[in-house]
Protein backbone atom coordinates (compact mmCIF):
# COMPACT_ATOMS: atom_id res chain seq x y z
CA UNK A 1 0.00 0.00 0.00
CA UNK A 2 1.41 3.17 -0.95
CA UNK A 3 1.54 5.94 1.55
CA UNK A 4 0.79 9.30 1.13
CA UNK A 5 4.15 10.35 2.98
CA UNK A 6 6.35 8.23 0.83
CA UNK A 7 6.09 11.07 -2.20
CA UNK A 8 9.86 11.67 -2.23
CA UNK A 9 11.92 14.26 -4.20
CA UNK A 10 13.39 10.91 -6.34
CA UNK A 11 9.75 9.61 -6.70
CA UNK A 12 8.63 13.08 -7.88
CA UNK A 13 11.96 13.27 -10.48
CA UNK A 14 10.57 10.16 -12.15
CA UNK A 15 7.14 11.29 -12.60
CA UNK A 16 8.38 13.79 -14.00
CA UNK A 17 10.48 12.54 -16.27
CA UNK A 18 7.77 9.87 -17.06
CA UNK A 19 5.71 12.81 -17.90
CA UNK A 20 8.57 13.76 -20.23
CA UNK A 21 8.65 10.65 -22.00
CA UNK A 22 5.09 10.30 -22.59
CA UNK A 23 5.13 13.77 -24.34
CA UNK A 24 7.41 12.70 -26.58
CA UNK A 25 6.32 9.08 -27.45
CA UNK A 26 2.98 11.29 -28.43
CA UNK A 27 4.55 13.82 -30.52
CA UNK A 28 6.26 10.88 -32.32
CA UNK A 29 3.10 9.27 -32.89
CA UNK A 30 1.26 12.22 -33.85
CA UNK A 31 4.36 12.99 -36.52
CA UNK A 32 3.69 9.07 -37.45
CA UNK A 33 0.25 9.76 -37.98
CA UNK A 34 0.39 12.47 -40.55
CA UNK A 35 3.08 10.58 -42.74
CA UNK A 36 0.75 8.16 -42.48
CA UNK A 37 -2.17 10.51 -43.74
CA UNK A 38 0.35 11.77 -46.72
CA UNK A 39 0.85 8.34 -47.69
CA UNK A 40 -2.25 7.17 -47.85
CA UNK A 41 -3.45 10.32 -49.51
CA UNK A 42 -1.15 9.78 -52.34
CA UNK A 43 -1.87 6.41 -52.73
CA UNK A 44 -5.65 7.10 -53.43
CA UNK A 45 -4.65 9.68 -55.69
CA UNK A 46 -2.15 7.08 -57.78
CA UNK A 47 -4.34 4.24 -57.52
CA UNK A 48 -7.94 5.01 -57.11
CA UNK A 49 -8.95 4.66 -60.15
CA UNK A 50 -7.06 1.36 -60.36
CA UNK A 51 -9.26 0.55 -57.47
CA UNK A 52 -12.04 1.93 -58.55
CA UNK A 53 -12.90 4.50 -56.21
CA UNK A 54 -11.57 7.50 -57.79
CA UNK A 55 -10.31 10.79 -56.21
CA UNK A 56 -12.88 12.92 -57.52
CA UNK A 57 -12.47 16.19 -59.47
CA UNK A 58 -14.84 17.70 -58.71
CA UNK A 59 -14.27 17.97 -54.95
CA UNK A 60 -10.31 19.03 -55.70
CA UNK A 61 -12.38 21.48 -57.33
CA UNK A 62 -14.46 22.89 -54.56
CA UNK A 63 -12.18 22.52 -52.11
CA UNK A 64 -9.66 24.90 -54.51
CA UNK A 65 -12.73 26.97 -54.17
CA UNK A 66 -12.81 27.42 -50.36
CA UNK A 67 -9.01 27.21 -49.90
CA UNK A 68 -7.84 29.14 -53.35
CA UNK A 69 -10.36 31.50 -54.91
CA UNK A 70 -11.89 32.65 -51.65
CA UNK A 71 -9.41 33.94 -50.40
CA UNK A 72 -8.01 35.97 -53.12
CA UNK A 73 -9.66 39.18 -51.97
CA UNK A 74 -8.12 39.15 -48.53
CA UNK A 75 -4.36 37.71 -49.57
CA UNK A 76 -4.39 40.89 -52.70
CA UNK A 77 -5.22 43.02 -49.38
CA UNK A 78 -2.86 42.05 -47.10
CA UNK A 79 0.34 41.48 -50.21
CA UNK A 80 -0.66 44.84 -51.08
CA UNK A 81 -0.06 46.62 -47.08
CA UNK A 82 2.95 44.51 -47.30
CA UNK A 83 4.14 45.94 -50.69
CA UNK A 84 3.32 49.42 -49.09
CA UNK A 85 5.39 48.48 -45.82
CA UNK A 86 7.85 47.52 -47.23
CA UNK A 87 8.49 50.22 -49.22
CA UNK A 88 7.92 52.78 -46.85
CA UNK A 89 10.75 51.06 -44.61
CA UNK A 90 13.51 50.92 -47.26
CA UNK A 91 13.20 54.46 -48.69
CA UNK A 92 13.72 55.53 -45.00
CA UNK A 93 16.47 53.30 -44.44
CA UNK A 94 18.33 53.66 -47.76
CA UNK A 95 17.45 57.70 -47.28
CA UNK A 96 20.52 57.55 -44.53
CA UNK A 97 22.86 56.21 -47.60
CA UNK A 98 21.30 58.21 -50.22
CA UNK A 99 20.29 55.00 -52.14
CA UNK A 100 17.01 55.61 -51.71
CA UNK A 101 16.41 54.31 -55.46
CA UNK A 102 18.18 50.84 -54.56
CA UNK A 103 14.19 50.11 -52.47
CA UNK A 104 13.03 48.38 -55.74
CA UNK A 105 15.68 45.80 -55.22
CA UNK A 106 14.58 45.46 -51.57
CA UNK A 107 11.14 45.04 -52.62
CA UNK A 108 11.20 42.21 -55.25
CA UNK A 109 13.56 40.51 -53.34
CA UNK A 110 11.67 40.33 -49.70
CA UNK A 111 8.66 39.92 -51.43
CA UNK A 112 9.16 37.19 -53.54
CA UNK A 113 11.47 35.10 -51.56
CA UNK A 114 10.00 36.17 -47.97
CA UNK A 115 7.02 37.60 -47.45
CA UNK A 116 4.39 36.66 -49.98
CA UNK A 117 4.41 32.83 -49.12
CA UNK A 118 4.87 33.85 -45.32
CA UNK A 119 1.66 36.17 -45.39
CA UNK A 120 -0.07 34.13 -47.60
CA UNK A 121 0.22 30.77 -45.68
CA UNK A 122 -0.61 32.54 -42.63
CA UNK A 123 -3.63 33.44 -43.78
CA UNK A 124 -4.84 29.78 -45.18
CA UNK A 125 -3.45 28.40 -41.94
CA UNK A 126 -5.63 30.59 -39.90
CA UNK A 127 -8.69 30.82 -42.45
CA UNK A 128 -8.62 27.38 -43.82
CA UNK A 129 -6.63 24.91 -41.52
CA UNK A 130 -8.53 25.83 -38.88
CA UNK A 131 -11.95 25.45 -40.87
CA UNK A 132 -10.67 21.84 -41.83
CA UNK A 133 -9.54 20.80 -38.23
CA UNK A 134 -13.46 21.75 -37.29
CA UNK A 135 -15.02 20.07 -40.27
CA UNK A 136 -12.93 16.87 -39.88
CA UNK A 137 -13.69 16.85 -35.67
CA UNK A 138 -17.20 17.98 -36.27
CA UNK A 139 -18.04 15.01 -38.94
CA UNK A 140 -16.48 12.42 -36.38
CA UNK A 141 -18.45 13.53 -33.43
CA UNK A 142 -22.07 13.78 -35.43
CA UNK A 143 -20.49 10.35 -36.56
CA UNK A 144 -20.37 11.29 -40.18
CA UNK A 145 -17.14 9.57 -40.80
CA UNK A 146 -18.23 6.38 -39.37
CA UNK A 147 -21.59 6.88 -41.97
CA UNK A 148 -19.10 7.16 -44.99
CA UNK A 149 -16.84 3.82 -43.54
CA UNK A 150 -19.86 1.96 -43.44
CA UNK A 151 -21.15 3.00 -47.01
CA UNK A 152 -17.70 1.83 -48.20
CA UNK A 153 -15.88 5.51 -48.66
CA UNK A 154 -12.30 5.80 -47.54
CA UNK A 155 -12.29 8.70 -45.61
CA UNK A 156 -8.79 9.45 -46.75
CA UNK A 157 -9.64 8.90 -50.35
CA UNK A 158 -13.45 10.96 -50.16
CA UNK A 159 -12.25 14.16 -47.85
CA UNK A 160 -8.07 13.67 -46.93
CA UNK A 161 -6.99 13.61 -50.61
CA UNK A 162 -9.00 16.14 -52.07
CA UNK A 163 -8.14 18.86 -49.36
CA UNK A 164 -4.15 18.04 -49.13
CA UNK A 165 -4.77 18.25 -53.79
CA UNK A 166 -6.57 21.36 -53.22
CA UNK A 167 -3.71 22.77 -50.96
CA UNK A 168 -1.10 21.88 -52.96
CA UNK A 169 -2.62 23.80 -56.19
CA UNK A 170 -3.83 26.58 -54.06
CA UNK A 171 -1.19 27.64 -51.93
CA UNK A 172 1.67 28.01 -55.05
CA UNK A 173 -1.05 30.31 -57.20
CA UNK A 174 -1.90 32.28 -53.95
CA UNK A 175 1.72 33.19 -53.53
CA UNK A 176 2.31 34.22 -57.18
CA UNK A 177 -0.58 36.19 -56.61
CA UNK A 178 0.87 37.70 -53.86
CA UNK A 179 4.28 38.31 -55.61
CA UNK A 180 2.82 40.52 -58.41
CA UNK A 181 0.06 42.52 -55.36
CA UNK A 182 3.23 42.83 -53.79
CA UNK A 183 5.21 44.18 -55.96
CA UNK A 184 2.50 46.71 -57.61
CA UNK A 185 1.92 47.77 -53.74
CA UNK A 186 5.81 48.66 -53.29
CA UNK A 187 5.44 50.30 -56.85
CA UNK A 188 2.47 52.33 -56.05
CA UNK A 189 3.90 53.64 -52.76
CA UNK A 190 7.72 54.43 -54.65
CA UNK A 191 5.72 56.55 -57.49
CA UNK A 192 4.06 58.73 -54.65
CA UNK A 193 7.06 59.49 -52.58
CA UNK A 194 10.21 58.60 -55.31
CA UNK A 195 8.02 59.77 -58.32
CA UNK A 196 9.37 56.94 -59.80
CA UNK A 197 7.07 55.64 -62.65
CA UNK A 198 5.75 52.18 -62.55
CA UNK A 199 6.78 51.17 -65.62
CA UNK A 200 10.62 52.00 -64.49
CA UNK A 201 10.13 50.25 -61.23
CA UNK A 202 8.84 47.10 -63.07
CA UNK A 203 11.64 46.94 -65.53
CA UNK A 204 13.97 47.47 -62.94
CA UNK A 205 12.23 44.54 -60.82
CA UNK A 206 12.30 42.18 -63.50
CA UNK A 207 15.86 42.98 -64.41
CA UNK A 208 16.64 41.87 -60.47
CA UNK A 209 14.42 39.01 -60.00
CA UNK A 210 15.57 35.63 -61.44
CA UNK A 211 14.27 32.52 -62.07
CA UNK A 212 15.58 31.49 -58.59
CA UNK A 213 13.75 34.10 -56.37
CA UNK A 214 10.43 33.21 -57.38
CA UNK A 215 11.18 29.36 -56.94
CA UNK A 216 12.16 29.72 -53.96
CA UNK A 217 9.12 31.47 -52.64
CA UNK A 218 6.93 28.72 -54.57
CA UNK A 219 9.40 25.63 -52.98
CA UNK A 220 8.17 26.77 -49.74
CA UNK A 221 4.69 27.66 -50.23
CA UNK A 222 4.37 23.59 -50.76
CA UNK A 223 6.16 22.63 -47.50
CA UNK A 224 3.80 24.67 -46.07
CA UNK A 225 0.86 23.47 -47.95
CA UNK A 226 1.37 20.01 -46.55
CA UNK A 227 2.16 21.21 -43.12
CA UNK A 228 -0.86 23.55 -43.21
CA UNK A 229 -2.82 20.51 -44.40
CA UNK A 230 -1.37 17.85 -42.70
CA UNK A 231 -2.15 19.68 -38.89
CA UNK A 232 -5.76 20.00 -39.59
CA UNK A 233 -6.64 17.19 -40.87
CA UNK A 234 -4.46 15.35 -38.17
CA UNK A 235 -6.03 17.92 -35.23
CA UNK A 236 -9.74 16.65 -36.58
CA UNK A 237 -9.41 13.06 -36.87
CA UNK A 238 -7.85 13.21 -32.98
CA UNK A 239 -11.01 15.34 -31.73
CA UNK A 240 -12.71 14.09 -28.80
CA UNK A 241 -14.90 15.88 -26.12
CA UNK A 242 -17.70 17.13 -28.22
CA UNK A 243 -18.21 20.77 -28.93
CA UNK A 244 -15.51 21.49 -26.24
CA UNK A 245 -12.85 19.54 -28.14
CA UNK A 246 -13.51 20.64 -31.70
CA UNK A 247 -12.89 23.94 -30.62
CA UNK A 248 -9.38 22.84 -29.04
CA UNK A 249 -8.22 21.12 -32.29
CA UNK A 250 -9.29 24.24 -33.95
CA UNK A 251 -6.92 26.53 -31.88
CA UNK A 252 -4.33 24.02 -31.66
CA UNK A 253 -4.10 23.60 -35.38
CA UNK A 254 -3.97 27.23 -36.09
CA UNK A 255 -1.06 27.25 -33.11
CA UNK A 256 0.68 24.55 -34.45
CA UNK A 257 0.85 25.33 -38.48
CA UNK A 258 1.70 29.07 -37.78
CA UNK A 259 4.82 28.15 -35.34
CA UNK A 260 5.85 24.91 -38.10
CA UNK A 261 5.59 27.38 -41.14
CA UNK A 262 7.80 30.01 -39.24
CA UNK A 263 10.25 27.79 -38.25
CA UNK A 264 10.23 25.63 -41.81
CA UNK A 265 10.45 29.31 -43.15
CA UNK A 266 13.72 29.56 -41.20
CA UNK A 267 15.26 26.42 -42.08
CA UNK A 268 14.32 26.72 -45.51
CA UNK A 269 15.65 30.50 -46.24
CA UNK A 270 19.07 29.03 -44.15
CA UNK A 271 19.25 26.38 -46.64
CA UNK A 272 18.28 27.82 -50.11
CA UNK A 273 20.89 31.15 -49.68
CA UNK A 274 23.56 28.91 -48.67
CA UNK B 1 -40.17 -15.63 -38.08
CA UNK B 2 -37.74 -17.78 -35.84
CA UNK B 3 -39.65 -21.36 -36.99
CA UNK B 4 -39.00 -20.30 -40.48
CA UNK B 5 -37.79 -23.63 -42.16
CA UNK B 6 -34.35 -23.18 -43.64
CA UNK B 7 -32.55 -20.92 -40.76
CA UNK B 8 -29.60 -19.16 -42.58
CA UNK B 9 -27.48 -17.55 -40.52
CA UNK B 10 -25.98 -14.19 -42.20
CA UNK B 11 -24.51 -12.91 -38.99
CA UNK B 12 -22.50 -15.22 -36.60
CA UNK B 13 -20.73 -13.96 -33.94
CA UNK B 14 -18.27 -16.60 -32.32
CA UNK B 15 -16.55 -15.66 -28.40
CA UNK B 16 -15.94 -12.12 -29.39
CA UNK B 17 -13.57 -10.40 -26.96
CA UNK B 18 -12.90 -6.81 -27.36
CA UNK B 19 -11.02 -4.09 -25.74
CA UNK B 20 -11.05 -0.54 -25.26
CA UNK B 21 -7.67 0.72 -23.88
CA UNK B 22 -6.97 -2.23 -21.14
CA UNK B 23 -10.38 -2.22 -20.49
CA UNK B 24 -12.49 -5.81 -21.33
CA UNK B 25 -15.57 -4.69 -22.75
CA UNK B 26 -17.16 -7.71 -24.54
CA UNK B 27 -16.27 -11.12 -22.65
CA UNK B 28 -17.07 -13.56 -25.23
CA UNK B 29 -20.25 -13.12 -27.13
CA UNK B 30 -21.62 -15.38 -29.38
CA UNK B 31 -24.76 -14.89 -31.17
CA UNK B 32 -26.49 -15.96 -34.60
CA UNK B 33 -28.53 -13.75 -36.94
CA UNK B 34 -31.02 -15.47 -39.68
CA UNK B 35 -32.15 -14.54 -42.40
CA UNK B 36 -35.52 -12.29 -42.34
CA UNK B 37 -35.49 -11.60 -38.58
CA UNK B 38 -34.69 -8.72 -37.03
CA UNK B 39 -33.02 -8.76 -33.44
CA UNK B 40 -33.05 -6.74 -30.74
CA UNK B 41 -29.70 -6.29 -28.89
CA UNK B 42 -30.91 -4.92 -25.33
CA UNK B 43 -28.77 -3.57 -22.72
CA UNK B 44 -28.56 -0.53 -20.25
CA UNK B 45 -25.40 2.20 -20.68
CA UNK B 46 -22.30 0.50 -20.85
CA UNK B 47 -23.38 -3.04 -21.05
CA UNK B 48 -21.43 -3.20 -24.24
CA UNK B 49 -24.39 -3.32 -26.73
CA UNK B 50 -22.87 -0.03 -28.77
CA UNK B 51 -19.46 -1.56 -28.57
CA UNK B 52 -21.21 -5.14 -30.00
CA UNK B 53 -22.29 -3.32 -32.84
CA UNK B 54 -19.88 -0.95 -34.12
CA UNK B 55 -17.68 -3.96 -34.18
CA UNK B 56 -20.33 -5.64 -36.38
CA UNK B 57 -20.01 -2.86 -38.93
CA UNK B 58 -16.67 -3.56 -39.09
CA UNK B 59 -15.43 -0.26 -37.63
CA UNK B 60 -13.00 -1.87 -34.93
CA UNK B 61 -11.21 -4.96 -34.41
CA UNK B 62 -11.85 -7.02 -32.36
CA UNK B 63 -9.34 -8.74 -29.69
CA UNK B 64 -10.08 -12.11 -30.74
CA UNK B 65 -12.74 -14.20 -31.76
CA UNK B 66 -14.85 -13.64 -35.57
CA UNK B 67 -17.48 -12.10 -36.97
CA UNK B 68 -19.04 -13.54 -40.00
CA UNK B 69 -21.23 -11.13 -41.88
CA UNK B 70 -23.34 -12.74 -44.76
CA UNK B 71 -20.74 -16.03 -44.53
CA UNK B 72 -17.34 -13.88 -44.54
CA UNK B 73 -15.34 -13.48 -41.51
CA UNK B 74 -14.79 -9.72 -41.52
CA UNK B 75 -11.59 -9.46 -39.42
CA UNK B 76 -9.59 -11.23 -41.88
CA UNK B 77 -11.35 -9.42 -45.20
CA UNK B 78 -8.75 -7.30 -46.85
CA UNK B 79 -10.10 -3.83 -48.37
CA UNK B 80 -11.77 -4.82 -51.41
CA UNK B 81 -13.80 -7.83 -49.81
CA UNK B 82 -14.69 -5.40 -47.26
CA UNK B 83 -15.67 -2.81 -49.88
CA UNK B 84 -17.61 -5.54 -51.60
CA UNK B 85 -19.53 -6.94 -47.87
CA UNK B 86 -20.38 -3.17 -47.18
CA UNK B 87 -22.44 -3.22 -50.44
CA UNK B 88 -25.03 -5.20 -48.95
CA UNK B 89 -25.33 -4.12 -45.59
CA UNK B 90 -26.83 -0.73 -44.25
CA UNK B 91 -26.69 1.45 -41.58
CA UNK B 92 -28.48 3.89 -39.51
CA UNK B 93 -26.51 5.73 -36.69
CA UNK B 94 -28.34 7.12 -33.90
CA UNK B 95 -28.35 10.86 -34.52
CA UNK B 96 -28.91 10.12 -38.23
CA UNK B 97 -25.05 10.97 -39.23
CA UNK B 98 -26.20 12.54 -42.32
CA UNK B 99 -23.57 14.66 -44.19
CA UNK B 100 -24.53 18.34 -43.19
CA UNK B 101 -22.93 19.61 -46.29
CA UNK B 102 -25.49 17.75 -48.51
CA UNK B 103 -28.59 18.34 -49.13
CA UNK B 104 -30.99 15.37 -47.77
CA UNK B 105 -31.41 13.81 -51.47
CA UNK B 106 -27.70 13.65 -51.95
CA UNK B 107 -27.16 12.06 -48.51
CA UNK B 108 -29.44 9.31 -49.72
CA UNK B 109 -27.98 9.27 -53.39
CA UNK B 110 -24.42 9.01 -51.96
CA UNK B 111 -24.32 4.72 -51.68
CA UNK B 112 -25.76 4.80 -55.13
CA UNK B 113 -23.02 7.52 -56.05
CA UNK B 114 -19.95 5.57 -54.96
CA UNK B 115 -21.08 1.52 -55.75
CA UNK B 116 -22.86 1.92 -58.71
CA UNK B 117 -22.56 2.92 -62.52
CA UNK B 118 -26.26 4.00 -62.94
CA UNK B 119 -27.45 7.15 -64.46
CA UNK B 120 -28.08 10.28 -62.83
CA UNK B 121 -31.73 9.90 -63.91
CA UNK B 122 -32.58 6.95 -62.40
CA UNK B 123 -30.33 7.17 -59.35
CA UNK B 124 -33.17 10.36 -58.83
CA UNK B 125 -35.91 8.11 -59.22
CA UNK B 126 -34.28 5.34 -56.48
CA UNK B 127 -33.77 7.91 -54.24
CA UNK B 128 -37.36 9.45 -54.59
CA UNK B 129 -38.62 6.24 -54.06
CA UNK B 130 -36.74 5.69 -50.74
CA UNK B 131 -37.53 8.68 -49.89
CA UNK B 132 -41.10 7.73 -50.96
CA UNK B 133 -40.86 4.95 -48.64
CA UNK B 134 -40.11 6.91 -45.15
CA UNK B 135 -42.59 9.02 -45.64
CA UNK B 136 -40.31 12.10 -46.54
CA UNK B 137 -41.48 12.55 -50.47
CA UNK B 138 -40.66 16.39 -51.64
CA UNK B 139 -37.69 17.08 -49.13
CA UNK B 140 -34.70 15.67 -51.24
CA UNK B 141 -33.69 19.40 -51.46
CA UNK B 142 -33.78 20.58 -47.96
CA UNK B 143 -30.56 20.37 -45.82
CA UNK B 144 -30.24 18.08 -42.91
CA UNK B 145 -29.94 20.78 -40.34
CA UNK B 146 -33.52 22.34 -41.71
CA UNK B 147 -34.87 18.71 -40.65
CA UNK B 148 -36.89 17.59 -36.66
CA UNK B 149 -35.49 15.09 -35.14
CA UNK B 150 -37.59 12.19 -36.79
CA UNK B 151 -37.06 12.86 -40.07
CA UNK B 152 -33.63 13.11 -39.89
CA UNK B 153 -33.80 9.30 -38.70
CA UNK B 154 -36.13 8.51 -41.15
CA UNK B 155 -33.76 10.38 -43.88
CA UNK B 156 -30.82 8.19 -42.34
CA UNK B 157 -33.03 4.92 -43.03
CA UNK B 158 -33.70 6.14 -46.49
CA UNK B 159 -30.01 6.30 -47.50
CA UNK B 160 -29.43 3.09 -45.24
CA UNK B 161 -31.76 0.81 -47.57
CA UNK B 162 -30.97 3.09 -51.03
CA UNK B 163 -28.83 -0.13 -52.13
CA UNK B 164 -31.71 -2.67 -51.44
CA UNK B 165 -28.87 -4.37 -48.50
CA UNK B 166 -29.58 -7.65 -46.87
CA UNK B 167 -28.51 -6.83 -43.71
CA UNK B 168 -29.41 -3.34 -42.01
CA UNK B 169 -28.16 -1.94 -38.96
CA UNK B 170 -30.29 0.57 -36.79
CA UNK B 171 -29.00 2.04 -33.67
CA UNK B 172 -31.09 3.36 -31.24
CA UNK B 173 -34.13 4.28 -33.79
CA UNK B 174 -36.56 5.44 -30.97
CA UNK B 175 -33.80 7.75 -28.92
CA UNK B 176 -34.75 11.35 -28.87
CA UNK B 177 -38.34 10.96 -30.34
CA UNK B 178 -41.64 11.94 -28.65
CA UNK B 179 -43.50 8.64 -28.42
CA UNK B 180 -45.83 9.32 -31.64
CA UNK B 181 -42.78 9.93 -34.08
CA UNK B 182 -41.05 6.70 -32.36
CA UNK B 183 -44.16 4.12 -32.51
CA UNK B 184 -44.18 5.78 -36.36
CA UNK B 185 -40.49 4.58 -36.90
CA UNK B 186 -40.81 1.27 -35.18
CA UNK B 187 -44.02 0.60 -37.71
CA UNK B 188 -41.66 1.67 -40.68
CA UNK B 189 -39.18 -0.72 -39.81
CA UNK B 190 -41.66 -3.79 -39.90
CA UNK B 191 -42.78 -2.17 -42.86
CA UNK B 192 -39.53 -2.48 -44.69
CA UNK B 193 -38.71 -5.76 -43.61
CA UNK B 194 -41.61 -6.99 -44.97
CA UNK B 195 -41.36 -4.83 -48.24
CA UNK B 196 -37.14 -5.46 -48.72
CA UNK B 197 -37.00 -8.85 -47.13
CA UNK B 198 -34.12 -7.88 -45.06
CA UNK B 199 -32.27 -8.98 -41.85
CA UNK B 200 -31.96 -6.50 -39.19
CA UNK B 201 -30.04 -5.87 -36.27
CA UNK B 202 -31.83 -3.04 -33.48
CA UNK B 203 -29.51 -1.91 -30.78
CA UNK B 204 -32.38 -0.30 -28.62
CA UNK B 205 -32.94 0.28 -24.79
CA UNK B 206 -36.58 1.21 -25.18
CA UNK B 207 -38.76 -1.73 -24.17
CA UNK B 208 -41.77 -0.74 -25.89
CA UNK B 209 -40.06 -0.43 -29.40
CA UNK B 210 -38.13 -4.00 -28.45
CA UNK B 211 -41.27 -5.78 -27.65
CA UNK B 212 -43.29 -4.11 -30.45
CA UNK B 213 -40.41 -5.10 -33.41
CA UNK B 214 -38.12 -8.27 -32.50
CA UNK B 215 -38.84 -11.42 -33.48
CA UNK B 216 -35.56 -12.19 -30.84
CA UNK B 217 -34.13 -10.21 -28.15
CA UNK B 218 -30.74 -10.40 -27.00
CA UNK B 219 -30.12 -9.03 -23.75
CA UNK B 220 -26.63 -7.99 -23.22
CA UNK B 221 -24.88 -7.21 -19.57
CA UNK B 222 -21.44 -6.00 -18.51
CA UNK B 223 -19.93 -7.77 -21.66
CA UNK B 224 -21.91 -10.38 -21.46
CA UNK B 225 -25.28 -12.21 -23.17
CA UNK B 226 -27.80 -12.85 -20.81
CA UNK B 227 -29.79 -15.06 -23.28
CA UNK B 228 -30.98 -14.81 -27.02
CA UNK B 229 -34.74 -15.63 -27.11
CA UNK B 230 -37.95 -14.83 -28.45
CA UNK B 231 -40.12 -11.77 -27.14
CA UNK B 232 -42.10 -14.18 -24.97
CA UNK B 233 -39.32 -15.92 -22.97
CA UNK B 234 -37.46 -12.97 -22.71
CA UNK B 235 -40.46 -11.64 -20.55
CA UNK B 236 -40.95 -14.85 -19.18
CA UNK B 237 -37.08 -14.78 -18.06
CA UNK B 238 -36.20 -15.46 -14.22
CA UNK B 239 -33.24 -13.76 -14.61
CA UNK B 240 -32.69 -11.07 -11.68
CA UNK B 241 -30.41 -9.20 -14.03
CA UNK B 242 -33.29 -9.15 -17.38
CA UNK B 243 -36.12 -8.79 -14.89
CA UNK B 244 -34.72 -5.55 -13.65
CA UNK B 245 -34.30 -4.10 -17.46
CA UNK B 246 -37.56 -4.78 -18.14
CA UNK B 247 -39.13 -3.55 -15.04
CA UNK B 248 -36.97 -0.75 -15.06
CA UNK B 249 -35.40 -1.74 -11.25
CA UNK B 250 -32.58 -0.22 -10.19
CA UNK B 251 -29.59 -2.73 -9.99
CA UNK B 252 -28.64 -3.65 -6.23
CA UNK B 253 -25.60 -4.96 -6.46
CA UNK B 254 -24.11 -6.51 -3.41
CA UNK B 255 -21.93 -4.17 -2.00
CA UNK B 256 -18.44 -5.00 -0.72
CA UNK B 257 -16.98 -2.61 2.17
CA UNK B 258 -13.93 -3.29 1.95
CA UNK B 259 -13.44 -2.88 -2.20
CA UNK B 260 -16.05 0.09 -1.72
CA UNK B 261 -13.69 1.98 0.69
CA UNK B 262 -10.60 1.26 -1.55
CA UNK B 263 -12.14 2.78 -3.95
CA UNK B 264 -13.30 5.92 -2.11
CA UNK B 265 -9.70 6.31 -0.43
CA UNK B 266 -7.71 5.66 -3.47
CA UNK B 267 -5.47 2.62 -2.30
CA UNK B 268 -4.73 -0.20 -4.10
Amino acid sequence: MAEPSNITPTSQLRKRIEQLGLVVVRGIEEIGYMFRLLYEALEWVVLGRQRQQPVRVSSVFSETMQIGIQAVPIIAILCFSIGVMLAIQGIETLKTFGAEAQVVLGIALSVTREFSPLIVSILVAGRSGSAIAARIGTMLESQEIDALRVIGINPVRYLVAPIMLAMLISLPCLVILGDVVGLLGGAVYTKIDLNLPLSVYFDRTFEILVVDDVMQGLIKSVVFALIISLVGLANGFQVQGGAEGVGRATTRSVVMSISLIVIADMVFTYFLNR
Amino acid sequence: MTDNAEKIPVVEVENLVTHYGDRMILKGVSLKIYQGEIIVIMGGSGSGKSTLLRHLLGLHKPTSGCIRLLGKDITKLNNQEMYEIRRHMGVAFQGGALFGSMTVGENVMLPLREHTDLDEQTMQIMTRLKLEVVNLAGFENLMPSELSGGMIKRAALARAVVMDPKLLFFDEPSAGLDPVAAVELDELILKLRSALKMSMVVVTHELDSAFKIADRITVLDQGDILMTDTVENVRNSDNQRIQSLLNRMPRDDAVDTDEYLRRLTGYN
